[in-house]
C-alpha cells in the first residue's frame, strides 16, 4: 500500500504528472475574477467564498481523467488487478494521492487568494476547514467517475458531465460554510453536514470505482 | 500443482474466439501456445488470468477454481503485450514498486539476473524497446508465482537475452513452476509441450445464431 502511494506521488510530481496543473488553474481563475467583476471590495467580499470554491472544484476536475487512463493504456491496470491488493484499496490510495497532489495545495493556496478577493476576516478559518473537509470528497467522487470513463477515448468531457452533478452538494455546503462565517453567522452546522457528506463519499466511492474498473477489464 | 483446463470456451461480442479447449499443465512443465494471429492465444491467457470471463468450461489450479478469484490470482503472474512500465520512473523504481506490491524479497537478485543494474538509474522512457521488455520480464521473476502466463514474451529481445529468458523459464520449471507461453519462435525449452490453436471461422460452430445481427456484432 505504501509502495503504491509513494509511486503515485512520485508520478504526479515528476514531469508530465500534472500535480501543479490544478493549482495553476486555481490561481488563474481566482486572480481573473476581480478583473471581470470589477474592483468593488463589497461585491468581491460577497462572491469570494463561492468563487474560491468553484475555482477549487474545477481545478480538482482538471487532472482526474488521467487517474486510471495512463494505467489502463500501459497495461499497469491489468497487473494491479492481479496483485494481492484489493481493487477497492487501490482506488482509495489513488484517490488519496490525487488529493495530496491536487486538493491539498488548493487548501493551502485558498487563504492567500482570499486576500485578493477581500474575503472577510472571520471566514478564513472556515474556508480552509471547509476545503480541507470537502476536497477529499471531490477526489473520491472523481475517482469513481474516472473509473467509469477509463475505456473512453478523450473521456474528459464525459467525466466532467458525470461527476459535476455529484460535486454540487459538496460545493453548496462548502461555499455556505465560508459565506456564513463571512456574514458573522454560525457555520458549524453546515460544516458538520459537509464533513458528514465527505465521509459518506469516502466510504462508498471506492466500491463503486472498483466495480467500474472490474467491468472495464472484462 | 496442476493447472487443468476443461472444455473452455470464450466468446467476445458474439464471436467465438476459442471453444472446447482442454489441456493440463503439470508442475515443472511449460506449455507453448502456437497458432496464427487471431487464433485466440492472447484471449486464452487473459481468460486464465481471470481478466476476461469464460463462457463455459472450467479452469482449476491445484483444485482452486478460476472463479475463486483471490486464491487463483495469488498463484499466477501475467505478462501481456504491454510492459506496464511508467516512463517517468527509473528502471529501479519501476521494478522496486512491483517487488514491494507483490511483497517479494528478490529485487536485487532480479536486477542482476536481467542485467538491469547498469541501467538502474535511467528513466524508463530513455530505454530501448528491448531494455523495456527486459524490465517487463523482470517483473515476472520478481513476483515469484508458480504459474506464468506469458504473451509473446520475447518480442524485441536480442538472441542472447532470448536464450537467457528461455533458461529462466527452464529454471522456473525445474523448481516446480509452470508456464504457458504464447510465442511464434522456438525457445528451445527443455520441458515443454505444445498446444496448437486454430482460428475459428464463423459458421464452424452453431453455439450462437450467426443470423442474429445483434449477436454477430452488426449493431456496433
Amino acid at each position: 500500500m505504501k509502495a503504491l502511494l509513494i509511486r503515485e506521488l512520485r508520478l504526479a510530481l515528476r514531469s508530465g504528472g500534472g500535480a501543479g496543473l490544478g493549482l495553476a488553474f486555481f490561481l488563474i481563475v481566482v486572480i481573473l475574477v476581480p478583473f471581470g467583476v470589477g474592483p468593488n471590495p463589497i461585491i468581491l467580499a460577497k462572491i469570494a467564498p463561492g468563487t474560491l470554491w468553484i475555482g477549487a472544484l474545477l481545478a480538482c476536475l482538471l487532472s482526474l481523467d488521467r487517474l486510471f487512463q495512463t494505467d489502463s493504456e500501459d497495461g499497469t491496470l491489468d497487473i494491479l488487478a492481479l496483485s494481492p491488493l484489493p481493487l477497492e484499496v487501490l482506488v482509495a490510495i489513488k484517490a488519496l494521492a490525487h488529493w495530496l497532489t491536487t486538493g491539498l495545495p488548493l487548501v493551502i493556496a485558498a487563504p492567500i487568494l482570499g486576500i485578493t478577493l477581500n474575503l472577510p476576516e472571520p471566514a478564513y478559518f472556515w474556508l480552509v476547514a471547509g476545503l480541507a473537509a470537502g476536497t477529499p470528497a471531490l477526489s473520491f467522487i472523481g475517482a469513481a467517475g474516472a473509473a467509469l470513463t477509463v475505456g473512453v477515448r478523450r473521456g474528459g468531457l464525459l467525466l466532467s458531465l458525470l461527476v459535476l452533478p455529484l460535486f454540487i452538494p459538496t460545493l453548496i455546503f462548502g461555499a455556505k460554510t465560508a459565506s456564513l462565517a463571512a456574514d458573522g453567522s454560525d457555520p458549524l452546522p453546515t460544516f458538520l453536514l459537509l464533513t458528514g457528506l465527505s465521509l459518506f463519499t469516502l466510504a462508498l466511492t471506492p466500491f463503486a470505482a472498483a466495480a467500474a474498473l472490474r467491468s472495464h477489464l472484462k | 500443482m496442476t493447472l487443468s483446463v476443461n472444455n473452455l470456451s470464450c466468446q467476445r461480442s458474439g464471436r467465438v474466439i476459442f471453444a472446447a479447449l482442454s489441456f493440463d499443465i503439470a508442475a515443472g512443465q511449460a506449455m507453448v501456445l502456437r497458432g496464427p494471429n487471431g487464433a485466440g492465444k492472447s484471449t486464452l491467457l487473459r481468460v486464465l488470468a481471470g481478466l476476461i470471463p469464460a463462457q463455459s468450461g472450467s479452469v482449476s489450479l491445484n483444485k482452486t477454481p478460476l472463479n475463486h478469484t483471490d486464491g487463483f490470482q495469488d498463484q499466477i503472474t501475467y505478462a501481456g503485450h504491454l510492459d506496464a512500465i511508467k516512463p517517468q520512473l527509473t528502471v529501479a523504481e519501476n521494478l522496486r514498486f512491483w517487488a514491494d506490491l507483490f511483497d517479494s524479497p528478490a529485487f536485487e537478485q532480479t536486477m542482476q539476473d536481467f542485467r538491469l543494474t547498469e541501467i538502474a538509474g535511467r528513466q524508463a522512457h530513455t530505454c530501448s524497446a528491448g531494455q523495456k521488455r527486459r524490465l517487463g520480464l523482470a517483473r515476472i521473476a520478481v513476483t515469484a508465482r508458480p504459474l506464468w502466463l506469458l504473451d509473446e514474451p520475447t518480442v524485441s529481445l536480442d538472441t542472447e537475452t532470448t536464450a537467457q529468458f528461455a533458461a529462466l523459464v527452464d529454471r522456473h520449471c525445474e523448481a516446480g513452476g509452470m508456464a504457458l507461453i504464447a510465442t511464434h519462435i522456438d525457445l528451445g525449452l527443455s520441458h515443454s509441450t505444445e498446444l496448437r490453436m486454430e482460428t475459428i471461422t464463423p459458421g464452424t460452430l452453431n453455439s450462437i445464431d450467426e443470423n442474429d445481427p445483434f449477436l454477430s456484432g452488426d449493431w456496433t
